[in-house]
């Protein structure tokens, strides 16, 4: 107990300098107080129940950069009023800069080979904890290989991996609640992996047979299921974060112990609807975590193209938004910023931006060939030295809470469930074309009925013109 | 003469009379109190009703804690508090997704874009979520909780930007319904079934009458049904559909087609007189005209329509809404497919013009009751055949000058039918 209450005193005072903020002389006079923040935003000292085992300071506000350096004169001694607040004045002209002379580090655990850093700001992970999560994501490795396969072989008309993002995938779940709705972009499956979602659900779902809780109506990898608080995957870009925050407001009313946690990549911090979303989740005060996988491509795209910040992590302020940077393949680092967070956001009910720095290994999908647009030897590199699931297995391993064995008897029989579910999924019954119909509002209309059943005398009348084994 | 003369006042609607057989909302009964209101009073008793019946429910949107720019949302933050009824920050994206997350979570959300015209940030929104959500996920999620109320249509001096008549876009959209109230008691019951229906629902509200529209409006909490059009004024000879504030245009485009009386009337002391300018009026007037408001355009009653055009054999459709692509296209093609053989005549759409909405020349663009009255369904074929029998007459009355006038109207009216 006293172990970790020091960890945490450490995890205090680590946080400040993690977040290298300090580094920036800030002068600051005493009869001007800072316009932005609130003193309901200052150092909120946050003390969890007995059942969690760490304690943390909200410090990151107390230690953000001014944006402006403040000269001495007397000017700044007067301030003026306006409808934001009181400001001071200079007469100094300057602009901010367009960019921090330095990056914002990124909060990692462990290096490179599995080991870790430091013990300061790393909340202990059980082995339990720990064989769970590593368990997933070989598995969230196999299924991808698997179905990419199977796509390949014209099995499934279309598949997404999250090579190089199993750490993001299942640290993140891991550090959730069951109860914490989650909306994700689409990749990041492993999310719904680590709830319970069984590797037949998946293969249903891509090969949109009977089974299939979407009913067979999208393209494969268009995972959702209630019963995992999942929300349904849709194609257009950042459309969830505005949800997230109406999701996270409907938590707040209901006082629920539980927040809102969306996913976002790189490009899709570019649409309007990020900038809607969280500016929404700002002013609403809406328990919501925003998590940005920073993967460096949106399809040929390279961030370099997509915007000009430093990431994503510098455009949290801008909305008052608490925000951390995170090694994205480091799942100790993953783990340990997304409890905090989740933590935050549902203790002072506010949301938080976390952006996980990491690598798209794979294509964007099947449709893609991402050598066409980068070099190989770039993949090769991230997949083979930056590889997050072997990273984590180190650790493990180190532990000696996993072992070659373990190893080979996961993958294989991974595998082998996995082929046995696509093969039974694909042999399964189609969905009744009645489904065609159904759920287009919440009772079918007199529209839809006249359509099905003019349909379905077409089809009794041609049926060499459709597909077979869809019950009329 | 009495008696043809009353089979001549049973066919035709006395001018000036009560709207037909106006078939009255259910639910009010004569016995409840009602109250003289405006569209956005109705509106705003609506929204009082909605948020106290269900405290799951919420209203949001720009400006709508005072009260809001048309006062559609006047005394419910103080009510409801600030909680449940706020401002949002100036994004229509992030309203409707807003409403969206809340509805998925079991709420309702009746969320306001102050203009339809910048209902289109939304659009994304709207048609690729809400309108998909229940069918993409198995029914598994559904955000049939979300009701978005706009104000649209001209209002005489909106121009560009705060007149725009943008339902066709929504009504092409499955998985989302398109609701239009034509009056204050109206658009009460109909916010609160949209508000109460089970799928997301966007409700536009004509601008125009927030104010100018004055009706009793029953005080209980009561519901119109959802896609299920109205007679509101019945007639033999043409099919008038419309919604919105566009229907107060065709109410006064029916009462000038069917006055006949009076003028017949005239003629008496004026044979000599008779002009051809008179003939033309003879031959316009005198159409018992069936008018229709359609309330709900997506999905619509298309059986309600389509009794009506077997009946009358002709149709009329009015929007404000550009002529190209509106809905009219919509409800024109329907009825073609349904009442070919019935139809004496090529369907009529008298609109909105190709244009954005003008300002200056808003009384041009606009379908003005002029525009109904002299289109085509309205007036030629009708005109033809009177036109031959009243020359026909003229020619005989002269050589009987003498004989009485009334009995020759009466037969040339006789004769139409």
């Amino acid at each position: 107990m006293a172990m970790l209450f020091a960890r945490s005193r450490n995890l205090v005072s680590s946080l400040r300098q993690n977040l290298g903020l300090s580094a920036i002389l800030i002068k600051r006079n005493h009869s001007s107080p800072r316009p932005v923040f609130t003193n309901y935003q200052l150092s909120s000292r946050v003390f969890l129940d007995p059942s969690t085992s760490f304690r943390h300071e909200s410090t990151a506000v107390e230690t953000q950069p001014d944006l402006v350096q403040q000269s001495d004169h007397e000017d700044d001694a007067q301030e003026l009023d306006f409808p934001g607040g009181k400001v001071g004045y200079t007469s100094e002209m300057k602009f901010i800069p367009e960019s921090s002379s330095r990056r914002i580090p990124c909060y990692r655990v462990l290096n490179e080979h599995g080991k870790i850093i430091s013990d300061r700001d790393f909340i202990p992970v059980s082995e339990k904890l720990a064989v769970r999560m590593y368990e997933q994501m070989a598995t969230l490795q196999v299924m991808d290989h698997i179905f990419y396969e199977a796509q390949r072989q014209g099995r499934i008309s279309f598949y997404l991996t999250s090579v190089g993002e199993e750490a993001i995938n299942i640290a993140s779940a891991a550090a959730l609640s069951p109860e914490d709705v989650v909306l994700p972009q689409y990749r990041e499956p492993g999310v719904l992996l680590w709830r319970g979602f069984t590797l037949e659900e998946f293969a249903n779902q891509c090969f949109g047979n009977k089974a299939d809780y979407g009913k067979g109506r999208q393209m494969p990898i268009h995972y959702g299921s209630n019963q995992h608080n999942y929300f349904t995957v849709s194609s257009p870009i950042a459309t969830q974060l505005p949800q997230a925050a109406g999701v996270g407001y409907a938590l707040k009313m209901e006082k629920k112990n539980a927040c809102a946690v969306t996913f976002i990549g790189d490009g899709g911090t570019s649409e309007g609807d990020f900038h809607a979303g969280l500016n929404f989740a700002a002013v609403m005060e809406a328990p919501v975590v925003f998590i940005c996988r920073n993967n460096g491509w949106a399809i040929s795209t390279h961030i370099s193209e997509q915007f000009r910040s430093d990431g994503i992590v510098v455009k949290g302020q801008a909305y008052g938004i608490r925000s951390i940077r995170v090694d994205g393949n480091d799942a100790l680092a993953v783990y340990n910023a997304v409890r905090s967070a989740r933590e935050m956001a549902v203790k002072e009910q506010r949301p938080i931006l976390i952006e996980a720095m990491t690598y798209r290994v794979g294509h964007h999908s099947t449709s893609d060939d991402s050598t066409k647009y980068r070099e190989a030897d770039e993949i090769q590199y991230w997949k083979m030295s930056r590889n997050p699931v072997n990273r984590f297995k180190k650790w493990v391993e180190d532990n000696g809470w996993w072992s070659e064995e373990d190893e080979s008897k996961l993958r294989s029989s991974t595998r082998k469930q996995l082929l046995q579910a696509i093969q039974a999924a694909e042999k399964w019954e189609k969905q009744p074309l009645t489904e065609l119909f159904n759920d287009v509002y919440d009772v079918k209309t007199k529209n839809l009925e006249e359509q099905e059943v003019g349909l379905k005398a077409l089809v009794e009348k041609q049926p060499q013109d459709y597909p077979t084994g869809f019950h009329i | 003469m009495a008696s043809l003369l009353g089979r001549f006042c049973r066919k035709l609607v006395v001018p000036g009379s009560a709207h037909g057989s106006r078939m009255i909302s259910t639910t009010a009964c004569d016995s409840e109190a009602v109250k003289s209101l405006n569209l956005y009073s109705a509106i705003n008793q609506a929204l009082h009703i909605a948020l106290e019946t269900d405290p799951r429910s919420y209203v949001f949107g720009e400006d709508v804690g005072f009260g809001g720019v048309f006062r559609c949302t006047t005394g419910l933050a103080e009510r409801f508090g600030k909680n449940r009824v706020f401002n949002t920050p100036l994004c229509e994206q992030g309203i409707v997704g807003f409403g969206i997350g809340l509805a998925a979570m079991g709420n309702r959300a009746v969320v306001e874009i102050q203009f339809a015209d910048y209902i289109y940030p939304a659009f994304d929104q709207i048609v690729n979520e809400a309108a998909k959500f229940r069918y993409r996920s198995g029914n598994q999620f559904n955000c049939g909780g979300l009701t978005i109320r706009a104000p649209y249509g001209a209002v005489g001096h909106g121009g560009h930007y705060h007149s725009q008549s943008p339902e066709a876009f929504f009504c092409h959209v499955p998985g989302i319904k398109v609701v239009i109230p034509r009056s204050p008691r109206e658009a009460k019951g109909l916010l609160l079934s949209s508000i109460r229906d089970p799928n997301p629902v966007v409700f536009f509200e004509p601008k125009w009458l927030y104010r100018q529209a004055v009706e009793e409006v029953p005080e209980h909490d009561y519901m119109i049904p959802l896609s299920q059009a109205e007679v509101i004024r019945e007639g033999n000879d043409i099919t008038l559909v419309g919604w919105g504030a566009q229907l107060t245009v065709m109410e006064q485009a029916c009462l000038d087609a069917e006055k006949v009386l009076d003028f017949i009337f005239q003629l008496k002391d004026n044979w000599f007189k008779v002009s051809n300018m008179g003939l033309e009026l003879i031959m316009q007037e005198g159409i018992s005209c069936e008018l229709i408001d359609l309330k709900t355009l997506l999905p619509w009653d298309k059986e309600t329509v389509e009794a009506s055009v077997k009946k009358t054999g002709r149709l009329l459709i009015s929007h404000e809404a550009p002529v190209t692509g509106g809905f009219g296209a919509e409800i024109s093609a329907t009825i073609l497919e349904r009442c070919f053989l019935k139809l004496e005549a090529p369907v009529s759409r008298v609109c909105g013009l190709d244009t954005p909405f003008p300002l200056v020349f808003e009384p041009f663009y606009m379908p003005t009751k002029n525009k109904a009255s002299s289109s085509s369904s309205l007036s030629s074929p009708l005109k033809k055949k009177r036109h031959y029998l009243i020359m026909g007459l003229h020619v005989w009355c002269r050589y009987w000058m003498q004989s009485s006038p009334l009995l020759i109207t009466s037969h040339s009216i006789c004769f139409f039918r």
